[in-house]
């Protein structure tokens, strides 16, 4: 398991990406994630690429190491793919296999989708690689301040939030580690009949149960240990500041968004 | 069954900006029988290393030897419960493992799931819990209901059970009571003699690797850097400081004697009792050169 890695698992660097406020990247995700609907034409889509894929180079991280980042969604990107030509009935028909149609929609349309969930990802996965857990929650908690004034709990929210973030790592340790105890008194994981896998599963599950609940509440006691009563009248360690690189940023975006409107047909 | 290394490597993560070389070029022999401590800091691939004992981990490149099992980076592991019935791994925290309703039948577990006998478990059990020293009315209480102590008791007689030809510890008594540490040390030391087992200890205490092992390996950044019998690894202080290791205290203690009273006790394994009397007659007799 120490093989495998997480999706857009961020990669320390200094770039610009990597410097920008996460409020600014968050903003730009979200009206990029919008804005992808409204595109409607070969050339609106290509400046949405180029903005992808500009986004993508100034991170100054190995384009091959995010290509592998995005391989687990690449199985839903072709599956939508094949989908669309099975079942969309557009235009002329292209040509059959087995009396099945294709429609010259079908592909269009097919493409189009899979051009756009590959940008949605690439996009994402560039939010996570180039900030840290920690500072998406600072950005996400700020960002929602405004809501506290209906009395929505937003700091026990981004707590909840980093805490979940912070533990994730930790669990599959932990997973890896009592999975490989388990392997060793010869519980089987990869082979045999459905029923038995399911059956080896028990022996992970409950030990890292037990362990959950157990750090969960050494956490609780270290907290209130420390004196931790809520976000009230509480000031933060790291003060999120927009630079004069989010202003420029920002501008680079909009300018984009005209473009992008202008092409639109 | 012996044990050999030859050139193993293992790389984590490899072609990632999170690639991690955790062994390199990695060889030894241990021979059937025998008691080894493996010593480093950690990470220095000492976990890494003892989870290619039973194929949990294969090597990057290079050649594990188990007996006649071989485990290479190419060939895809052929009947590793085989491997992992005759290798026992006690590892770190191994209270942690535990997850049946009560104690007899997570002991039970392993062997069940190597195809052991009930009965031959049956007739295991009472001795096992004679030798990890827990109350034999305890079987049928849940795991989870007892001290930590005794819930790693429970965890290494669940190990000892399958009746392993290899038993892999690893840092088997950190966090315990310094009178619980003696005893499970103790403990492994018999079963190692009893049976002719070849035991692997994994630690950072240097008086237990004195103790008990008859070889000792040092490991630093994913190499071996020192390999040979405890005493003449302990004789050289200085390439022991370099990796941020230290001697056993005995040995400090009689280094400090030599230099400051100039009395010299040559350190043979002698018991701490015995090294007292030693240093009582050395200065009766006045033996000093000055």
């Amino acid at each position: 398991m120490s093989n495998s890695f997480i999706i857009g698992q961020y990669v320390p660097g200094s770039s610009i990406v990597h410097r920008l406020d996460p409020r600014t990247k968050i903003t730009i995700i979200f009206f990029f994630v919008i804005i992808i609907f409204f595109a409607n034409n070969l050339l609106s889509y290509g400046v949405l690429a180029f903005f992808a894929l500009l986004s993508m180079f100034t991170t100054k991280i190995k384009i091959s190491y995010i290509l592998k980042g995005l391989k687990p969604v690449w199985f839903i990107v072709i599956f939508t793919f094949i989908l669309h030509l099975l079942v969309t009935k557009d235009g002329e028909v292209l040509f059959s296999i087995f009396s099945f149609e294709v429609y010259s929609g079908a592909l269009y349309k097919g493409l189009e989708i899979s051009l756009r969930f590959t940008l949605l990802i690439l996009m994402t996965s560039l939010l996570t690689l180039t900030t840290t857990p920690i500072s998406i929650t600072d950005g996400v908690e700020s960002m929602l301040n405004p809501l506290r004034k209906i009395h929505f709990p937003v700091h026990e929210l981004a707590l909840m939030m980093s805490i979940s973030l912070r533990f994730i790592p930790t669990l599959m340790q932990e997973t890896e580690k009592i999975s490989k105890a388990q392997a060793s008194r010869g519980v089987d994981f990869r082979t045999g009949k459905m029923k038995e896998r399911i059956k080896a599963v028990v022996p992970l599950l409950v030990p890292l149960f037990v362990s959950a609940f157990k750090r969960a509440e050494e956490l609780a006691m270290a907290m209130e240990a420390r004196g931790y009563n809520g976000g009230e009248g509480r000031t933060k360690f790291r003060e999120l500041k927009l630079q004069r690189v989010d202003a420029f940023i920002f501008i680079f975006s909009a300018l984009i968004l005209v473009v992008f409107f202008f092409t639109r047909v | 069954m012996d044990i050999i290394f030859n050139k193993v490597s293992h790389i984590y993560q490899p072609n990632t900006p999170f690639e991690f070389k955790a062994l390199e070029n990695v060889s030894f022999h241990i021979q059937s029988g025998s008691y080894v401590a493996i010593i480093g800091h950690t990470g220095s691939g000492k976990s890494t290393l003892i989870q290619h004992l039973n194929g949990l981990v294969k090597p990057t490149s290079g050649e594990v030897k188990i007996g006649d099992y071989v485990i290479t980076p190419e060939k895809k592991l052929k009947d590793v419960m085989t491997l992992r019935e005759k290798v026992g791994i006690v590892f770190q925290y191994p209270e942690h493992q535990l997850f049946e309703e009560t104690v007899e039948k997570d002991i039970s577990f392993g062997p069940q799931n190597f195809n052991i006998a009930q009965e031959v478990v049956q007739k295991r059990i009472p001795e096992l819990l004679k030798a990890v020293q827990l109350p034999e009315n305890i079987l049928q209480r849940s795991p989870f209901d007892l001290s930590g102590g005794q819930m790693r008791r429970v965890a290494i007689a669940g190990v000892l059970v399958m009746d392993p030809k290899i038993l892999v510890l690893d840092e088997p008594t950190a966090g315990l009571d310094p009178r619980g540490q003696k005893e499970i040390m103790d403990m492994f030391y018999r079963v190692h003699q009893e049976e002719e087992r070849t035991t692997i200890l994994v630690t950072h205490s240097m008086e237990d690797a004195l103790k008990y092992a008859d070889h000792v390996i040092i490991m630093d950044h994913g190499k071996v850097y020192m390999e040979g019998p405890p005493l003449e690894i302990f004789k050289d202080q200085e390439a022991l400081n370099n990796v941020g290791l230290d001697i056993p205290e005995v040995i400090q203690f009689l280094n400090k004697l030599e230099s400051k009273f100039h009395i010299s006790i040559p350190f043979r394994g002698q018991s701490v009792e015995q090294l007292g009397k030693e240093v009582a007659e050395a200065f009766k007799r006045g033996d000093k050169s000055e």
